[in-house]
């Protein structure tokens, strides 16, 4: 790290044997040839997509409005919106390296097509985008954008540090895609245990491109959680009281709770792990007094907690959309409640059975196994509480509803599964199988995924003013949920007949028609997702056959659906009163819905902010350098960080005011259109003549 | 909404401060969530410690390292420092003079600075005597706990310094107001956890 070892090496250890093709010329071997084709190609891809979003914004000069109305703002509904479309790249490119492990694994009798090392990088970035860069930006995306508007406020609290947390994020992500055209990532798996992640195994920049990926998004996600707490704590409107909080503003609370203590314990275990590769510290070492169990416990005590903070919000989801699209108020609401807490409390506590085979004494172990099943008691408490809702509703089939539905079966499989592996004797004899990959792909597909994409289309018309396609939303559902039992079903057949998880080639012919269903499976899930794509376009298409503007166009029960769709930037022209659960069907059932306010003021709202893109840019500039050993680079991007931060606290006049005429123009504006539209039945719901404005219909269910 | 006599945990502006009071809830309210998550942080870091103090690996162990007279002053050094800080923070909510109040703020800033200049002579006695970080787990969980307060403390004395500042740019405004509680709250913060640190590692290491 001397001057000398910089002079010579300014780049670090960055060098032209860091491109992807480079093995494949240097030793030109079949399985080397189709391994660098591959990488290559992804990497074209990346950097074709990256140019074309360029020419594409040069072309139609957004540049300004880009920076200046969104990346710069500091607008919750923007962020959450930004969060989405983070989520939804990267999940593409998360889905289709699964449809190659599957490939690979379908043709891997005898060796298949990918080099081992291939392999285990594809699996390592499909777990860690997944988790850390799909599933976790789009829940705080919708948070972001729902839960504000749920509570009738104005903004999150701290809306710089949110703009900050995006940042944080984004660059995280940005550095695993670097790694597909710069070097390689880590074949540690998305948990990263060491020894095998500690330089003497693992020497090159993947561990490093993991560790700096995850410490920018645990960052992220710490300030994401205290910004939701203290939101979700101090901006509510007048009357709206814990317990007439929306179901989904619940479980936000509960996974900002998680994320705020949870998160500590990955950043702990990482930064020992970075220091143990970068100055040889002994946390986790074979030798000299470390020890990986430490790395474990630390880890899984994040990583339980997050398998909750990822379900919770879904949770929260197909609460409101089975209520809402069943006509009906939410069947036991409390028990949701206190069903949600629990498992919030309980996921703490549970940690050690993610290893169970890993020397601790049988009592330690049943301990464990005990309290994991009791986390199954507040589940079903919940299932029993959705099917209760659904129970003489006037259910429309909506795609959210499609999903939910799909969730409720599915999910109950996953979940039984769950407790089968939640028993340390029966753990022993499938750990590590692919079993264990089909029960929490059986968890988190139904149970995270499906409920995103089920919030994304419950929400997507109050985001954007208009509706999302119908038909194409619900081939993307069949297909996701035929995808999803094809791909994963076999993989408890497989496990139980022994294969191995993260196996690239096998010997065992049996495994071959299994595999060959899975990868069925997996091709379907990628036409799910095109015809998500497609959905998108055709409803861009179409908007304006589909615009509800008057914002309320699913009979919506919470305060969200209150005002026009997209929602004015300060939320509410006056800050609502709520006298009851589901304060907008009680506000419609009383008529005190849709009339304008005695008076109105001025709203005082935060000013934009660079920061958040500057912190980014700069965290991903000493991200990047720390992996590559640029230590010039590390240095300066580390005090630009520390002088930013330092004059950001010299800023002033961090709000601007927008005046009460302005406000009172748009309100009444709105109010014209709303008085002027037909109000629709549900029969309607899906057609064009649905404006946004709901009949308020006798039906409403039968009280249980 | 009814007024609260108290609007969060710990030393309240006070209704002569009016508006600044009552912003004063929901930013002091996040800052100590803020606490209670870096409280988990350092939770970690000490069952780090604690479960590797044994792991000596046949090196140096709390007995060859620890200089508990230099390790006592530390204390007392951090201790005055909140009590200047509290004295500051009194300044600040009775409204006694400026300079009173960046008085008591730059005794803080010496003390803590002083606690930071031993910190690093034990360091350095430390390595001296063979006590590197990289020699065994338990010397490498020993310099994540001990310097990751220290740099709590560092990242304290630039912010009293940054506050200084901004109280000479701005005078006695909101946000500064708003700052020096805050960092008040951190402040205290981390003489606890040095209470910790002093209890389980020096005193523990050397029963």
């Amino acid at each position: 790290m001397n001057v000398t070892s910089i002079v010579a090496h300014p780049l670090g250890r960055l060098g032209v044997q860091s491109l992807p093709f480079w093995q494949m010329l240097q030793h030109p071997s079949r399985m080397n040839i189709i391994n660098g084709v591959i990488a290559t190609g992804a990497a074209g891809i990346l950097l074709m997509g990256a140019l074309v979003t360029v020419v594409l914004i040069t072309r139609f000069h957004k540049w300004r409005v880009l920076w200046t109305e969104w990346l710069t703002s500091t607008d919750h509904k923007k962020i959450g919106i930004m969060y989405v479309v983070l989520a939804f790249v990267m999940l593409a490119r998360a889905l289709i390296e699964a449809g190659l492990m599957r490939a690979q694994q379908a043709f891997g009798l005898g060796g298949g097509f990918l080099a081992p090392d291939h392999f285990a990088e594809l699996f390592s970035t499909h777990g860690t985008i997944m988790i850390f860069f799909f599933a976790m930006p789009f829940l705080t995306g919708l948070i972001n954008y729902v839960m504000p508007l749920q509570i009738g406020a104005r903004d999150v609290t701290f809306p710089r540090l949110n703009s900050i947390s995006l940042g944080l994020t984004a660059a995280g992500a940005m550095l695993v895609m670097v790694s597909l055209v710069l070097g390689k990532f880590s074949t540690g798996g998305w948990f990263g245990y060491p020894p095998y992640t500690e330089s003497s195994f693992s020497p090159g920049e993947g561990p490093d491109y993991w560790i700096w990926a995850l410490i920018l998004s645990g960052w992220a996600s710490t300030f994401t959680g205290i910004n939701f707490v203290v939101t979700i704590w101090k901006e509510r409107c007048p009357g709206m009281k814990l317990l007439r909080m929306p179901l989904f503003t619940w479980t936000a609370l509960c996974t900002s709770l998680l994320m705020m203590f949870a998160m500590p314990p990955l950043t702990v275990a990482l930064s020992q792990l970075a220091l143990d590769r970068y100055l040889g510290f002994h946390y986790f070492t074979n030798a000299a007094g470390g020890n990986m169990m430490h790395y474990v416990n630390l880890f899984w005590m994040f990583g339980h907690p997050e398998v909750y903070i990822l379900i919770l919000p879904s949770f929260g989801i197909y609460s409101e959309v089975v209520s809402t699209f069943s006509g009906k108020m939410l069947f036991g609401y409390r028990a949701m409640v206190l069903a949600t807490m629990t498992i919030a409390i309980l996921s703490f506590s549970v940690w050690l059975h993610h290893f169970f085979t890993m020397g601790q004494n049988p009592d330690i172990n049943a301990i464990f196994g005990i309290a994991s099943m009791l986390i199954g008691i507040p589940t079903g408490v919940k299932v029993y509480d959705w099917m209760w809702t659904m129970f003489r509703g006037r259910i429309r089939f909506t795609v959210p509803m499609v999903y939910s539905l799909a969730f409720i079966f599915l999910f109950v499989l996953g979940g039984m599964s769950g407790i089968m592996l939640a028993d340390p004797g029966i753990d022993y004899q499938v750990h590590n199988s692919v079993f264990l990959v089909a029960h929490f792909h059986n968890v988190a597909v139904p149970g995270v995924l499906f409920g995103l994409i089920a919030g994304y289309h419950f929400w997507f018309p109050k985001a954007f003013g208009f509706r999302l396609n119908e038909r194409w939303g619900l081939l993307s559902a069949l297909c996701w949920t035929l995808g999803f039992m094809l791909a994963f079903f076999p993989l408890y057949g497989l496990g139980l007949m022994g294969l191995p998880r993260r196996t690239v080639a096998y010997s065992e012919p049996a495994y071959v028609p299994l595999e060959v269903v899975a990868l069925v499976g997996a091709v379907l899930i990628l036409v799910a997702l095109a015809a998500l794509a497609v959905q998108l376009w055709v409803s861009i298409r179409d908007r304006d056959r589909n615009r509800v503007f008057v914002g309320d166009p699913w009979n919506g029960r919470s305060l969200e659906w209150s005002v026009s769709a997209p929602p004015p930037e300060y939320n509410f022209a006056v800050l609502p009163q709520v006298n009851d659960r589901d304060a907008f069907t009680s506000a419609k059932e009383h008529g005190s819905a849709y009339q304008p306010p005695d008076t109105y003021i001025d709203i005082e709202l935060p000013t934009h902010s660079a920061l958040g893109p500057v912190i980014g840019a700069l965290g991903l500039a000493a991200a990047f350098a720390l992996v590559w050993h640029i230590w010039w680079l590390a240095i300066l991007a580390g005090l630009s960080l520390l002088a930013t931060m330092i004059l950001s606290g010299f800023a002033r006049h961090t709000t601007r005011m927008v005046p009460a005429q302005q406000v009172q123009r748009e309100q009444q504006r709105w109010l014209a259109v709303a008085s002027a539209a037909k109000a629709v039945t549900r029969r309607e719901e899906c057609k064009p003549s649905n404006a946004g404005l709901a009949v308020q219909e006798e039906y409403e269910g039968v009280a249980a | 909404m009814n007024e609260p006599s108290i609007r969060h945990p710990g030393l309240n502006l006070g209704a002569a401060h009016g508006a600044d009071d009552e912003a004063a809830e929901r930013v002091l309210f996040g800052f100590w969530l803020f606490l209670m998550s870096d409280a988990v942080l350092f939770g970690m870091v000490f069952a780090t410690y604690v479960t590797s103090v044994r792991a000596t690996a046949g090196g140096p162990g709390p007995h060859d390292l620890y200089d508990l007279r230099s390790v006592f002053i530390e204390t007392l050094l951090l201790l005055a420092s909140s009590f200047t800080f509290g004295m500051a923070s009194l300044a600040l909510k009775y409204k006694h003079a400026t300079g009173k109040l960046v008085g008591w703020l730059v005794v803080t800033l010496i003390l803590g600075a002083s606690f930071l200049g031993f910190e690093c002579h034990d360091f350095i006695t430390m390595f001296a005597k063979g006590g590197v970080p990289s020699r065994s787990g338990f010397l490498s969980a020993f310099f994540d706990l001990v310097p990751l307060h220290g740099l709590h403390v560092t990242a304290g004395c630039l912010w009293l310094l940054c506050m200084v500042a901004q109280i000479a740019r701005y005078g006695l405004d909101r946000q500064v107001k708003l700052g020096i509680m805050r960092l008040a709250l951190f402040w205290h913060f981390l003489d606890i956890v040095w209470i910790g640190i002093f209890s389980v590692v020096y005193l523990g290491g050397l029963v």
